[in-house]
């Protein structure tokens, strides 16, 4: 099992939603996707695209302006 | 009375979005590519058809020359917005229609806007388009996507 990760910090609407989808799309399943970000409404909406996509959210932290999700592609 | 001719054909929706890009302003191409790029973000098929002004911004080296909607004072607004963009660390449409393409998206190019407006296919960017088509491939799709908008 890989892990990816993305570093969209200080990036703007689309660009922490589509760059997630890029990486869901490269990863194998049962590869790890770990995203961070500062971009305050993906931590929202990056959620409701892998529930959309039928992946799983393992884990979603935040420190200060910065979170960080990490995403299962099962 | 039932209307036969007029029947409604029973098309299952898809998780699709179809959009038309008629206008070329600037603005409206963030638009549609934002929505389009977010919708494949999210799982769906995108279908954008560039008609009239819009596909004027699929020839080569256009596709950000379009002047802003409202306010573009001869391009002083464009030219404020656009500073104001690159504050935000806003992607370039260069970058959108690039992740649109490789995230799966399709272009269509209306071909009775080539022939009205005397544009060439080797004038556009063939690398992008997927096909040239009219009305009926439109509602085609329309027809079986959950969401379409006209921009």
């Amino acid at each position: 099992m890989g892990e990816i990760k993305v570093d969209v910090k200080g990036q703007t609407c689309p660009v922490p939603l589509v760059e997630c989808r890029k990486a869901l799309r490269k990863a194998a399943i049962g590869d790890i996707v770990e995203i961070e970000g500062t971009h305050p409404a993906s931590k929202k909406e990056i959620p409701m695209a892998v529930n959309a996509l039928g992946y799983k959210i393992i884990s979603i932290e935040e420190e200060g302006n910065t979170w960080k999700i990490r995403i299962c592609k099962q | 009375m039932e209307n036969k001719d007029m029947q409604a054909v029973n098309t299952p929706k898809l998780n699709k979005a179809t959009i038309i890009v008629h206008s070329g302003d600037m603005d409206k191409i963030y638009s549609a590519l934002i929505i389009g790029n977010g919708a494949l973000s999210m799982g769906m098929e995108v279908s954008l058809y560039f008609t009239f002004f819009g596909l004027q911004r699929l020839k080569k080296g256009e596709l950000d020359k379009g002047p802003l909607s409202k306010m573009n004072m001869l391009g002083l607004g464009k030219m404020m917005i656009k500073k104001r963009m690159d504050k935000a660390n806003v992607a370039s449409l260069e970058k959108m229609i690039t992740d649109f393409k490789e995230l799966g998206g399709k272009i269509l190019a209306c071909d009775m806007t080539m022939e009205v407006m005397g544009v060439k296919p080797e004038d556009l960017r063939q690398d992008l388009i997927s096909d040239y088509c009219s009305v009926g491939t439109y509602i085609k799709e329309a027809m079986e996507s959950s969401m379409t908008l006209f921009i």
